[in-house]
């Protein structure tokens, strides 16, 4: 009656394979590696730079394990500390022509020392948690006021000139919070303008309060167009991040977005909070200024004096472009980038907004210089570069487009750089913490202790108490260990110290499951069935109180969950993942065990659980031996 | 081995009273407690910036703390942290000054008091990570003290904290009695739900008479109870029912008491191997699962008592009857049920 068919067993075996497999990179501890990544906001990291990093390493003699790239870094394995210095050398000489202003970031970095063949099946360690491995870690709360107010300003501009392209008169236009105020003289003219603004507006939802005199349209943003202005602000904020923290050299950054408002950025290694501040807080520019195209301006291509008034600049290929030095407008007005296709050439494109008053500048500017190119500058650290710099074919308005020679991957890259240019709204920091190097190698040392002497103990007693049904209890603790780090290392989690933590009290509960069957078990022993029917019986009545127990637990678990965050929701991540897997190990695993063990014998006259006691006085052995 | 050899069943239910009595002291000195002296947040709760500071020799607390208090921060506080050599410092916050400037304020001049310079310093660690750090240097490359870890906290995330978790709380304790509700009967769930809390509260209790940090690992560590007491509370219930449907001779407490007896071995057994997981993470864990550890050790010893005697006490007391199972057990023979009848 206590087999298992071979399916089950199929199962089992493949849960302990598949658990072992993805706990096994967890162990292989971590290698030195050099990591290459771009220094700017214009230079794209791709496969093509493996194989520079590659002849870099092989022209200085050195031997990598692997050069790979992954997604926007290139990183190179090496075999110690001292080749790793080396190697980072070599390939910064090689990818970076002039020290003083480097394309690429050569950054020491920490690669897991497991074979390649568990990595290509995403084997992979998890992720230590700043607690555990030291560095900075940021909390910012994105001003989605000020982002909303700045769109809201914009907008403004863009009705004061529809209404005035239209000739519609009007008495007065104001912003008050995020809602624009148009005041008119006479209904007429309310109507017409209301009707023209729903039309070219449609973002806005506008209501006529008629106020004496003096009616009034009163324009609001939709609640998608704010939502969608919040979320843009917070995209736009995170790709900004992303390239000024790319500066800091750090290995691994993390930067997400946490809630509706708030970004984290962490920034393991890094110790000094006062730089990487000043680094995350510094804004880049973007300037249209005019090329100049006169035939002073090529001589000075060739390395002659630069014209007066005029400026050189190199643009992506390093090609050089002369520009003047008055701006035509800055960065600060273009609202808007998104990469798209033109509807008449299929070609790739950009559409670019810029507020009312920017819009106005541009109309008269571009009039003025059809045929003639106009460069976008982007300035970083104080060193400016030409993003790209098109030929005027019209006369632009506020919405404009780039064109022709690009490809899409170019569009998004290009749309991407010019909304990073600045943050779309001002950011607070709000929270911030620094964890020294050594104090996060103490606390996995304490964590890893704590669990593993916590498990011993555990162990020592069920196999004492419980004997072969104790060593059974104690296996399938085991696998739920390595379940529990198999899941998290495929999900790839974050392991913090509250986790450890968590996988420390949810083997402690665990048990609890075993610890049921186990006396239900006995209980049914002392009740006079024979051993067979007692494990049966057992392990099925027991389950309905494993359900409950862990059910209570999960509601716990899940509350915790849904409204904690950062410490918090790691320990919750970890307990309720430790719930589920524990149901299967504790009950589905060690009843193979038992299965497999006393499931063929047909005779079986005693189970070694201990000594079970029964009331009446006699005492019964059937622990002491297994079988006789 | 066999720890529980009981041949009769423990009347536990004839001393229920006084019992209870006791319970309802301990949990009103908490609320006294909770009342007149308030929890020691954490920064995580209130904002602030807390910095620890490792020194090479034992710290001069005093000293330290004078330096402190010159700089003019407002309310600081000193103390030592784990060993001797480790100082933690927190400081209130400040409005128009930002957590990492206040604890390069502090840092310095706690470095000036030993002689040395606030420097950057660059290095690679053995495993190849490049760090950099701002460090004391004092005269022949001694560093008589290193910055380990600052933590800022604003205001505003402190109270939001608070609320998530107050809202986690309710929802555990929502979540729990409608599970019971379901699975057993209204008066257990107000039983099951009101141990547990009475739980929660001595444990709070503990923290406010003794004015230990309650830190956002403590809350989480509090719910983890909340959620495991409850299912000790579950098997006794199991058990009840279980003695209500077949022995019809006995009476309610008598019921109670023959549940608890024959559950008892499993309580205390379970409980045990928890606290031993409990008890390593408090010996071997370090300062940082000090306070976590220490309420899970309260949470579960109060959660072996409050489930034994306040869940089945306030049971008793709410007059359960076998009517009142009776229907639930009908409801409990359903075929498809793989449940049924499932106790221990």
């Amino acid at each position: 009656m206590n087999r298992y068919p071979w399916w089950k067993y199929a199962i089992l075996a493949a849960s302990l394979v598949i658990g072992l497999l993805y706990t096994l990179p967890n162990f292989f501890g971590e290698a030195p590696a050099v990591q290459v990544s771009s220094a700017k906001a214009t230079i794209k990291v791709d496969v093509a730079m493996v194989e520079r990093v590659q002849k870099a390493l092989a022209s200085a003699q050195i031997q990598a394990d692997f050069v790979q790239f992954d997604g926007n870094s290139v990183k190179a394995r090496l075999q110690d500390t001292d080749t790793q210095i080396k190697a980072k050398d070599a390939i910064a000489k090689a990818l970076n022509a002039d020290p003083a202003d480097p394309h690429y970031i050569v950054a020491l970095n920490l690669l897991s020392r497991s074979p390649t063949w568990m990595a290509r099946i995403r084997a992979l360690p998890m992720y230590l948690g700043l607690d555990l491995r030291g560095g900075v870690h940021f909390l910012m709360q994105v001003d989605m006021k000020s982002a909303l107010t700045k769109k809201t300003e914009s907008l403004t501009g863009d009705v004061r000139t529809l209404l005035r392209d239209k000739n519609i008169r009007h008495a007065g236009i104001t912003r008050s919070g995020n809602s624009i105020e148009v005041r008119f003289r006479d209904a007429a003219t309310l109507a017409a303008a209301r009707n023209l603004l729903a039309d070219q507006q449609p973002d806005m939802v506008w209501q006529e309060q008629p106020d004496g005199s003096e009616p009034r349209l009163v324009g609001a943003l939709k609640p998608e167009a704010t939502r969608a202005v919040q979320d843009q602000a917070v995209k736009q904020n995170i790709t900004t991040l992303h390239n000024r923290v790319n500066e800091l050299g750090v290995a691994e950054p993390v930067i997400q977005q946490q809630g509706l408002d708030r970004v984290v950025v962490q920034l393991p290694g890094v110790q000094d909070t006062a730089k990487a501040k000043d680094i995350i807080g510094r804004t880049a520019t973007l300037e249209l200024r005019m090329v100049n195209e006169s035939a002073e301006a090529r001589e000075a291509f060739a390395g002659g004096s630069v014209p007066f008034g005029s400026e050189r600049y190199v643009d992506r290929e390093g090609a050089p472009i002369i520009v003047y030095r008055q701006v035509v407008i800055t960065g600060d007005c273009l609202t808007d980038a998104q990469p798209g296709f033109d509807s008449q050439t299929q070609e790739p494109k950009i559409d670019l907004t810029v507020d009312a008053r920017c819009g106005r500048i541009m109309r008269d500017v571009s009039r003025e210089n059809i045929g003639k190119r106009m460069a976008i500058l982007l300035f970083e650290r104080g060193k400016g570069e030409v993003v790209t710099a098109p030929v005027i074919r019209a006369e632009l308005g506020n919405r404009f487009q780039i064109s022709g020679r690009m490809t899409t991957v170019e569009a998004n890259d290009q749309a991407l750089l010019l909304r990073a240019g600045s943050l779309a709204a001002p950011m607070e920091i709000i929270e911030e913490k620094t964890i020294g190097p050594s104090l996060g190698a103490e606390n996995i040392d304490k964590g890893f202790d704590s669990v593993t002497y916590g498990l011993i103990a555990i162990a020592v007693f069920m196999c004492g108490y419980y004997l072969l049904f104790g060593v059974f209890s104690t296996l399938a603790l085991g696998l739920n260990v390595l379940l529990l780090i198999a899941l998290l290392s495929m999900l790839q989690a974050t392991l913090t110290l509250p986790g450890i933590a968590a996988i420390a009290l949810t083997l402690g509960m665990a048990i609890d499951a075993n610890v049921l069957i186990n006396e239900r078990v006995r209980e049914e022993l002392r009740g006079g069935a024979s051993p067979q029917i007692a494990i049966q019986a057992g392990y099925e009545r027991a389950w309905g109180t494993i359900l409950d127990s862990n059910v209570t637990t999960l509601i716990a678990g899940l509350a915790l969950l849904a409204f904690g965050s950062g410490p918090v929701r790691g320990f919750a991540i970890v307990h309720c993942l430790g719930i589920l897997t524990s149901m299967f190990s504790a009950v589905v695993f060690s009843r193979g065990l038992v299965n497999l063990w006393y499931g063929r014998q047909k005779r079986l006259k005693s189970v070694s659980i201990g000594q079970v006691w029964r009331p009446a006085g006699e005492v019964s052995s059937s622990g002491a031996t297994r079988e006789d | 081995m066999e720890f529980f050899r009981i041949r009769r069943d423990i009347p536990f239910m004839r001393h229920a009273l006084v019992l209870n009595v006791i319970s309802l002291v301990t949990f009103l000195a908490a609320v006294f407690f909770l009342a007149t002296r308030g929890l020691h947040l954490s920064i995580e709760f209130t904002g602030g910036t807390v910095m620890e500071v490792e020194y090479q020799q034992a710290a001069d607390l005093p000293k330290v703390r004078s330096i402190v208090e010159g700089l003019n921060l407002g309310e600081v506080q000193v103390q030592n942290f784990g060993t001797s050599r480790d100082v933690m410092i927190r400081l209130p916050v400040r409005p128009g000054t930002t957590g990492s400037d206040l604890a390069a304020r502090v840092f310095a001049s706690l470095c000036q008091a030993q002689s040395g310079q606030v420097q950057a310093r660059q290095y690679t660690t053995p495993q190849g990570e490049s760090v950099s750090r701002s460090a004391c240097a004092a005269s022949g490359n001694a560093e008589p003290l290193a910055l380990k870890r600052t933590e800022f906290v604003g205001p505003s995330v402190g109270e939001e904290l608070a609320t998530d978790g107050a809202l986690a709380l309710g929802m555990t304790v929502i979540g729990i009695m409608i599970y019971l509700a379901l699975r057993f009967e209204w008066k257990f769930s107000i039983a099951g739900i009101v141990a547990n809390l009475h739980d929660v509260v001595i444990i709070l209790g503990f923290f406010a008479f003794f004015q230990w940090e309650f830190s956002l690992a403590v809350l989480a560590a509090i719910l983890a109870v909340l959620g495991y007491s409850v299912n000790e509370s579950v098997v006794i219930f199991d058990r009840v029912r279980e003695t209500f449907r077949k022995m019809r001779r006995m009476s309610t407490p008598e019921v109670i008491d023959h549940a608890i007896t024959s559950t008892i071995s499993r309580t205390v057994i379970t409980h045990g191997s928890t606290q031993i997981m409990v008890l390593s993470m408090l010996i071997f864990g370090g300062a940082t699962l000090h306070y976590f550890a220490v309420a899970l050790t309260i949470g579960i010893l109060f959660g072996i008592y409050s489930s034994i005697f306040v869940a089945a006490g306030i049971v008793m007391w709410l007059g359960v009857k076998r009517e009142d199972l009776v229907k639930v057990t009908a409801k409990d023979h359903d075929p498809d049920d793989p449940n049924a009848g499932a106790v221990v």
